[in-house]
């Protein structure tokens, strides 16, 4: 049997099959459910410095299998009351990564240091939300914001931090340069894909923001580019997000250069017991084709370890 | 996947009540619920008030201001429609009191229906603030059930609240099952009377809710997500929750308490 468990840096995982955030994060019973169905660490909701209710409905367009294009608008009951769902989770042994987004270097910093009073292990920083004014994608896409951000987080805390990038700009690579720069401990890769939903008969975008990320299997492709490049130019491991409803598809990432991957939209499919499936697919796949860890075949499909 | 239908009837059940009736194909189930779009305005849940046949309806309290919107909807005006999601109520047991609080004889009333086509039995225990606002008084008695009524003003039947109907039925008369929709509140009163006699009680929730798909955690309650476990519940896991009759969440996540504002 392979052996599933990881480390990303410092960080220790029983298996690379994070819970993506967003997903089952607003209470801590939710994240701690996802641990018990067997995921290798959860990732909070996005946390804020103020509660914030999000969008309107419609929040979400979910298309027939390739696909999901959502617009929540990063609802989060705020830094203030949050902690106790961690604990929450904690409590019933979660390994817990907290997730926050800010405005700038200084509210990403204060918010970091907030989570930091928790019990989590690492930090990953929203840098890449693609429908939120002010947050997200807006500060993550220019490599020298995301460094100064990251650098003022990695002062402040002392957490492994990752840097969780867009695909939304024409050279995400360079951010994950950035954030290597700034001090983080890793990159993730990829937040969802600016998308839009239209409704033909009523002449009107469907979602109630408009634009929206899109996520599911049709964004694997472009996910597995972004983890290709980032690991020819990074040192620090990259954890790959995108499309991932299979242990195939998790190999496919681990072989383009990710350690461990995050998954989100694949539990509208089969539930959260999918984490259990795709650690049993993947140390399956891992056998058969010789690896005798996930390690073994990160970075596998690169010319230069083939 | 969501189908925009154009609203092809509409009923004032009360003063505060509306029932929107509409051509959807899906195949439905009492207990189950849509996500109703109105363009413009918000995305709810409703769960269906008929959900047998091509045209399906739901049934909508003014309670806050989408829903108050919602009021305003009229035939010919067009609504998305996805789903039915969630569960839906066992409709075996044969002799059945349903007890409905507000608006939740929306839910309860396609089940009672089925039920007593079905040959159960069925008496329902009707509560509202006042005569008026008892919803599907009339569709009850017609089904053929046994109703009795309660209101907060004493306008019709009991003076007071419905679950003291609930416990006087459940003391005296055998039943082998409770459905309850209504105020959280209710609900749990009506589970801890039906201990006594040890009638199974099943309980249809509200919480926000965004994806509908147990994703989100919006609907987050306890260990369950409302939208794929639920909405129909047995008591017994609603019982030993924290959450259940004291709190729910607001759009944000944060915990809130029943009644408070």
């Amino acid at each position: 049997m392979a052996d599933l468990a990881v480390r990303v840096g410092a960080l220790a995982l029983r298996n690379p099959f994070l819970l993506a955030s967003g997903i089952w994060g607003e209470s801590g019973e939710s994240l701690a459910g996802a641990w018990d169905a067997g995921a290798g660490g959860v990732i909070t909701k996005s946390i804020g410095s103020q509660a914030r209710a999000g969008y309107p409905n419609p929040t979400i367009e979910m298309y027939s299998h390739w696909g999901m294009l959502n617009a929540m608008g990063l609802p989060n009951p705020g830094i203030d009351e949050y902690p106790r769902e961690i604990e929450a989770a904690r409590t019933r042994g979660a390994t817990v990564i907290g997730s926050v987004f800010g405005a700038d270097a200084e509210e990403f910093a204060t918010l970091a240091a907030r989570m930091a009073e928790t019990d989590i292990v690492a930090l990953e920083l929203n840098l890449s939300c693609p429908h939120a004014e002010g947050y997200g994608t807006e500060v993550g896409s220019d490599p020298a914001d995301v460094q100064e951000i990251v650098r003022a987080v990695v002062r402040k805390v002392r957490l492994p931090v990752i840097a969780k990038l867009t695909p939304n700009t024409p050279d995400p690579a360079a951010l994950a340069v950035a954030a290597e720069k700034g001090g983080a401990a890793a990159v993730s890769a990829i937040n969802t894909v600016r998308g839009l939903a239209i409704d033909a008969n009523l002449r009107r975008p469907v979602l109630a923001h408009g634009l929206g990320g899109l996520s599911g299997p049709a964004i694997k492709p472009i996910g597995l580019a972004c983890v290709w490049q980032i690991y020819d130019r990074v040192s620090v491991p990259v954890i790959g997000i995108g499309g991932i409803s299979t242990a195939e598809d998790a190999l496919e990432y681990i072989m383009a250069g990710a350690r461990a991957v995050e998954v989100g939209t694949a539990v509208t499919q089969g539930g959260i017991a999918i984490f259990r499936q795709l650690a049993e697919g993947l140390s399956r796949r891992l056998d058969e084709l010789g690896y005798a860890s996930v390690s073994d075949a990160v970075g596998a499909a690169h010319p230069a370890r083939r | 996947m969501r189908t925009v239908v154009e609203v092809t009837d509409r009923v004032l059940e009360t003063p505060s009540t509306v029932t929107l009736r509409f051509p959807y194909e899906a195949d439905s189930a009492p207990g189950q619920f849509v996500m109703i779009w109105f363009p413009g305005d918000d995305e709810l849940p409703m769960s269906l008030s008929y959900t047998e046949g091509a045209v399906k309806g739901v049934t909508i309290k003014a309670m806050g201001v989408t829903s108050r919107n919602v009021q305003r909807i009229g035939v010919g005006d067009r609504v998305g429609i996805r789903g039915p999601y969630g569960n839906r109520f066992d409709l075996a047991p044969r002799r059945v009191l349903v007890v409905g609080g507000g608006s939740g004889s929306a839910v309860l009333a396609p089940a009672a229906e089925l039920a007593v086509a079905g040959g159960s039995s069925v008496t329902v225990a009707l509560g509202a603030t006042q005569a008026a606002e008892l919803l599907f008084r009339r569709r009850f008695e017609a089904m053929g059930a046994r109703v009795e009524v309660a209101t907060d003003d004493g306008s019709d039947g009991a003076h007071g609240f419905v679950t003291a109907v609930a416990d006087r039925l459940l003391a005296h008369e055998p039943f082998d099952a409770v459905w309850t929709c209504g105020p959280e509140v209710m609900m749990q009163k009506v589970a801890l009377a039906a201990r006594g006699p040890g009638v199974p009680v099943f309980c249809s929730v509200e919480r926000h809710m965004k994806c509908a798909l147990g994703m989100c955690d919006a609907c987050a309650l306890g260990p369950y997500h409302v939208c794929v476990d639920g909405p129909v519940f047995p008591a017994e896991r609603l019982l030993p929750l924290p959450e259940f009759g004291r709190s729910h969440r607001d759009p944000s996540g944060r915990r809130m308490p029943f009644g408070g504002r």
